[in-house]
């Protein structure tokens, strides 16, 4: 162990490259200045100056996720913490492992409504995967490597470490490597042998199984381990819209994404399987529609690494508590012995059915006949033309939908999105962050008008930083989600939806201003020449406003509230599910 | 209605009081009594949690309290294998006339006068939750002023510790 005499602000900078970090997102201020001091100085940690908070947050969560790394973001105490709430929560929502570093008034002054003084461990205790509060410099190494380890193993998540400016002003004894003192956590990796066993047995002698694969199967790299599964089984899978990617769209036993807004195919598998093999999911109500209606006629078997998440919301008859990369490789030894011993499961009919679902059913759209461009054909030429090794960073809402439904993800982590947490303004940022963590490949972030709003000042943190991002706007001037359940359940009243973007503002003086380049393409005959422009600019970033028409919809659907087999192909049009007997 | 007594051991840091009411209110669960107190062991608290759990299991409680980085370990007390106790103090109007009456339940209930004024007195009780219903129940004609009663601690019957593998968790890895 080496001992050194220095700064709690020293300390902290020495701690985060100890554990590696090479890149953090923030914003300094008061409370946080002490640490801004020693990182101007750091040669291993990058410090990317952001606009806005919620900015470094997701930025932070876009790094992670293609790193596989802890994302790191850093702000000040009070409103610069609090600005970092929706990213915490979104990355809570998302098991996105990341460490949030807040500077906390000096600790004589914690309680007394100082200036800028907010009790951000409290505010982000519900929304936190852990959260400490430092008021001493001996602690700040431990509490730096146990964030770190927390946010990183088991099911991953948000940490935040909030420090007393005086412990970072403070000089002591600073000792490393430090001893971790977590004697509460210990998450379990090894699945049991005898469930993964009997899981085997199930789905071998199941006749309508599914592999239903969520995030967790990104998150603990497994996707070769799932593709081997698959295949050796030949049982049909649906990727959530959390695990896109984590198995080939393109493969024949892809069904494509269950869900709100999933094929028919991958929806009528999941209703009418008599065995549901739960990969890292988490049956998330966008998911299972109306629960009681979900999957009647199933058998459940349940792998995920936190415990909490399995009988959470359906019950599990095999629960299995582990890391989905060893379950699913054990999973394929138990299956093989099966077959071994003459057991092999026969699906035959099974896939006569879900052929029929998928021929019958093809994810489609309508082009408008006014000539206009309809969205998702944009966002489908983008998935083309940028293909299989860009990543593509969603915000929320329609755009998002279709930037699931349109692009075709071949491999992990090709396709970053806020699933859980739902949160606008997710995109830009998040790119950002994703091409700090992967410099050499395309990034695109597909955005809306309403999200590109809320978050697009981070266009000068790319500018200035050489964060070479491209952006699709997808530009119908609403709020596009929002308005199209004004179209289908409130009887068409557009209370506030509409954004009057095609106007105010002008994205393409947007985009310059923020020194981008910016790009219109009104017309589909432009839109190839358009984004193959983007495609040749590697060293500016780029906006792209897509003029769309307003009135697309994303389809299917199921509304909320009801059952997935109420899923509507297009309005008023149900699927005709016995149709391929 | 199904209540569960749980023996949560903690770490005795800063604020688990709080993640741990938190994390009930958040997901919807119902504390009908919690007492939080010391160990043998200076740096775990044990708090026994009496919950209300109707429409959910109790598993999905204790999961969601074990993946609170500070909870050691839950353990379920079941009534029959285990001493439950609460405490409560209650001051009961008792003048000239009714004195007598009063101290006599006291005596049925082998209970405790812990202080006395002219017009009443204040009564210590410790039992089972039923039993301090019942002797509240038989003071209530006389006159309760104020009523004041602890949450439940509970400990279960045997030799057995609940305590000792956490003790040795937590110096294992100080």
């Amino acid at each position: 162990m080496t001992t050194e005499r220095m700064t709690g602000a020293q300390a902290l900078v020495r701690a985060l490259e100890n554990v590696g970090v090479d890149t953090v997102f923030g914003i300094p201020g008061g409370a946080i200045l002490p640490a801004y001091d020693p990182l101007y100085d750091s040669v291993k940690v990058r410090h990317i100056l952001v606009r806005h908070e919620q900015g470094a947050g997701h930025a932070a969560q876009g790094y992670a996720m293609v790193t596989g790394r802890v994302g790191v973001c850093m702000a000040t105490s009070g409103p610069g913490a609090t600005n970092l709430v929706t990213p915490i929560s979104d990355a809570y929502m998302d098991s996105v492992p990341m460490v949030a570093i807040t500077g906390q008034v000096a600790s004589s002054l914690i309680g007394t409504d100082g200036f800028q003084e907010a009790d951000i461990a409290g505010i982000t205790m519900p929304i936190t995967k852990h959260n400490f509060l430092v008021t001493d410099p001996e602690d700040i190494g431990r509490t730096i490597a146990e964030a770190f380890h927390i946010a990183s193993t088991g099911r991953p998540g948000p940490v935040l470490v909030d420090i007393a400016k005086d412990a970072l002003q403070a000089t002591f004894d600073f000792e490393w490597p430090v001893t971790m003192h977590l004697p509460g956590y210990r998450p379990v990796t090894r699945p049991h042998s005898k469930q993964v066993r009997e899981a085997a047995r199930l789905i071998t002698a199941a006749k309508r199984p599914v592999l239903y694969v969520g995030g967790g199967v990104l998150k603990a790299g497994a996707s070769a381990e799932l593709k081997v599964l698959a295949e050796l089984t030949g049982v049909p899978v649906v990727t959530t819209l959390m695990a896109k990617g984590a198995f080939p769209d393109s493969h024949r036993l892809h069904m494509g994404m269950p869900g709100m807004h999933g094929t028919v195919g991958a929806v009528g598998a999941l209703q009418r399987a008599d065995l549901l093999v739960t990969l890292g999911a988490r049956f998330d109500d966008r998911v299972t529609g109306q629960l009681d209606s979900f999957a009647p006629g199933a058998k459940v078997v349940h792998a995920d690494i936190d415990p909490a998440e399995i009988s959470k919301n359906r019950h599990a008859d095999v629960p299995i508590v582990g890391d989905a990369r060893e379950v699913i490789a054990d999973l394929v030894v138990a299956v093989q012995a099966e077959h071994d011993a003459g057991r092999t499961g026969d699906y035959a009919d099974w896939w006569r059915q879900l052929d029929a679902w998928r021929d019958t059913y093809p994810l489609g759209y309508d082009e408008p006949d006014d000539g206009s461009l309809s969205p998702q054909y944009v966002i489908e030429r983008i998935g083309r033309i940028a293909g299989p090794d860009a990543y593509y960073v969603a915000g929320v809402g329609q755009h998002q939908m279709w930037a699931a439904q349109f692009i075709k993800y071949e491999r992990p982590g090709a396709f970053l999105n806020s699933g859980g947490a739902g949160t606008m303004g997710y995109s830009v940022p998040a790119a950002m962050g994703a091409k700090v963590g992967a410099p050499e490949s395309v990034v695109w972030s597909i955005d809306g008008d309403g999200c590109f709003q809320m978050t697009n000042q981070e266009l000068a943190t790319c500018a200035i930083e050489g964060i070479p991002i491209k952006i699709a706007v997808i530009n119908n001037g609403n709020l596009g989600m929002v308005r199209q359940w004004q179209t289908l359940f409130y009887d068409g009243r557009y209370s506030n939806t509409k954004l009057h973007s095609s106007r105010i503002p002008d994205f393409v003086k947007l985009a310059e201003a923020y020194g981008c380049v910016g790009l219109r393409c009104e017309k589909p005959e432009d839109v190839d020449a358009v984004i193959a422009k983007a495609m040749e600019i590697n060293d500016a970033p780029v906006v792209i406003d897509f003029v769309v028409h307003q009135d697309a919809m994303v389809w299917p659907m199921v509304a909320a509230g009801t059952g997935n087999d109420d899923i509507k192909i297009a309005r008023d049009m149900a699927p005709e599910w016995e149709n391929g007997d | 209605m199904t209540q569960h007594t749980l023996s949560v051991l903690v770490e005795n840091t800063p604020g688990i009081l709080a993640r741990v009411a938190s994390l009930f209110s958040r997901r919807g669960f119902n504390i009908e009594s919690l007492a939080v107190g010391t160990t043998e062991h200076p740096d775990i608290s044990r708090m026994t949690i009496v919950v209300n759990v109707e429409g959910l299991p109790l598993e999905q409680v204790t999961k969601q309290l074990n993946k609170l980085i500070n909870v050691l370990k839950i353990v379920e007390l079941d009534p029959g294998s285990s001493v439950q106790r609460e405490l409560v103090l209650v001051k009961v109007r008792a003048d000239a006339e009714t004195r007598s009456q009063v101290l006599e339940t006291v005596q049925l209930f082998r209970a405790k006068v812990v202080d006395v004024a002219s017009d009443a007195v204040t009564i210590e009780v410790t039992g089972t939750r039923d039993k301090l219903d019942a002797f509240l129940r038989v003071m209530e004609p006389f006159g309760i002023k104020e009523q004041v009663r602890s949450g439940m601690v509970a400990v279960g019957r045997g030799a057995r510790s609940i305590t000792d593998r956490s003790l040795r968790a937590i110096d294992r890895s100080a």
